[in-house]
């Protein structure tokens, strides 16, 4: 197996220093809804020109470069542990170059490793096997901590929100999720709501769902409509680009489901932060491309 | 946008109100969790020795934070070996973490500003009141636009306490903010929360 540690490396420098197209478009489009001169119009554009600035110049688009998750698609009979390998060391490489910021701190002892690798489990990694003649694909999110920190869980039914376990109630907790969260996670943001599933996977599912492009809808037309409407009413609360006030508080909503127990309902809202950095590789034979 | 020059005069203080976008030129400081509990420590509750250069960085930051401004920021800094120091990402951090020390500090500097993101509680809001200063919201993630606000970098106080952590003396060019809690009371923060939870329970009581 051909050794793709500095095609890895490519695609962690694409992801921390140059936000998505999709992303970018709807932030540019967001501009246009605030009033000219307000803190949040005012906001939106200092973030566009952050984003021209670190395309660039190829510096971190913030400085907080999160917590990177790898979800990757590798073809039959690829060995899974060469790649972890190749990942790590393009981790500990992307760091050395400034392309994400030391991260990885020891919970217990509060030490920095100062190279992004921590564990078995910093980076994230998971596995997911194709068949044989598939391409392997590598995607990346790096999932900020500020944004991180407003995320919720609910276990339904809520009486204090009079949120059953239904549709109607995954509606109620996620707009108490956002009205909490104000500009805390660096408004305006993406959710990805995950309902189902224990308190572990459900939280995964709900980071999960953010690797689909901007505006695409889930396939359940009852989830589709879910999804329109929490964006629509998340805007109606005002909380605006870094609760600053505005129009524009949630550019887009994911929603999945999961299979649960009887006894648990659970929803999971994770919040992604505007710096929505997700990128992803795909290599066929000796080619390499990056979406 | 209005352009406001560090230092301060009392008389900007108190035109200054939320919601208005500002860009601050001038000399300005870093400070975060570590630097607040050295100050508080040290100097205000005194609870503890001057140690070191303690005494000599005190002499120093003490004249910079007359009507100065305080900046909750961890930056990343390039020319950490030749002392040609660069910011190259500089971003605001979360500032409820200085709520315990906020007030006390600027009223002992007698400061006038501080910078940083998220907001600040009830009692930095009275201490706004009282010295007077201002809290100035900075835009989350904008680091590598903020870097380059940063003309030069004068100089660095407690690298001891790790570069983030450090006292940067710094000389930005208008830096751009937002005034969310002003000298009159008022918090953008806590306005935009009742409004924003106003419609909240209304969207509640819809099905
Ligand atoms: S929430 Fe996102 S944009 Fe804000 S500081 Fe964290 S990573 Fe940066």
């Amino acid at each position: 197996m051909r050794d793709l540690t500095n095609e890895i490396l490519e695609l962690i420098r694409r992801t921390s220093t140059d936000l998505p197209h999709d992303v970018e478009t709807r932030l540019r489009e967001a501009v246009g809804k605030e009033e000219p001169g307000s803190a949040a119009r005012g906001a939106l554009e200092t973030i566009l020109k952050n984003i021209e600035l670190s395309r660039k110049n190829s510096t971190p688009l913030c400085q907080d470069t999160g917590t990177p998750i790898f979800y990757v698609h590798y073809p039959e009979g690829m060995s899974t542990r060469a790649l972890k390998k190749q990942i790590r060391e393009a981790m500990a490489e992307a760091t050395k170059r400034s392309y994400m910021r030391p991260n990885a701190v020891d919970a217990i002892y509060d030490k920095n490793s100062g190279n992004n690798l921590g564990g078995d489990e910093f980076p994230y990694i998971h596995f997911e096997e194709v068949d044989a003649g598939q391409p392997l694909t590598i995607e990346l999110m790096l999932k900020g901590g500020g944004c991180e920190n407003v995320g919720a869980q609910y276990s339904l039914p809520n009486s204090q929100l009079g949120a059953g376990r239904d549709l109607k109630g995954v509606r109620k907790v996620v707009l108490d999720a956002v009205q909490k969260a104000q500009g805390q996670g660096c408004a305006p943001g993406i959710l990805g709501v995950s309902i189902g599933g224990d308190r572990g996977s459900s939280y995964y599912a709900s980071k999960e769902v953010l690797f689909s492009k901007m505006g695409t809808r889930s396939e359940d037309p009852n989830l589709a409509e879910l999804e329109e409407r929490l964006t629509g009413e998340a805007n109606q609360m005002g909380i605006g680009p870094m609760g600053f006030g505005g129009q524009t508080t949630v550019l887009d909503t994911k929603i999945t489901g999961l299979h649960r127990l009887p006894a648990s309902y659970f929803v999971s809202v994770s919040y992604m932060c505007w710096a929505y950095r997700r990128r992803k590789m795909t290599v066929e034979g000796e080619e390499v491309v990056y979406d | 946008m209005r352009e406001i020059t560090i230092p301060i005069s009392d008389e900007t203080v108190r035109s200054l109100k939320v919601g208005e976008p500002v860009a601050l030129t001038g000399v300005m400081m870093t400070g975060r969790d570590a630097v607040h509990k050295w100050m508080i420590d040290t100097f205000i509750k005194q609870t503890r020795q001057p140690q070191g250069d303690d005494l000599e960085v005190y002499a120093a930051i003490k004249p910079l934070l007359e009507h100065g401004v305080i900046y909750h920021c961890g930056p990343v800094v390039a020319g950490l070996d030749t002392k040609e120091y660069k910011f190259v990402a500089a971003g605001p951090t979360t500032s409820i973490r200085e709520e315990p020390y906020q007030a006390d500090v600027m009223r002992h500097f007698d400061a006038r500003g501080v910078i940083g993101k998220g907001g600040m509680g009830p009692k930095t809001l009275a201490g706004c009141q009282e010295v007077p200063f201002v809290y100035f919201h900075a835009i989350g993630g904008a680091a590598s636009y903020i870097a380059q606000s940063v003309q030069k970098v004068l100089g660095v106080h407690k690298l001891d306490f790790g570069v983030p952590e450090a006292m940067w003396v710094i000389e930005v060019k208008e830096f751009p903010v937002v005034v969310t809690m002003d000298s009159h009371g008022g918090s953008q923060h806590a306005m935009i929360d009742e409004k924003s939870r106003k419609v909240f329970e209304e969207l509640l009581a819809k099905s």
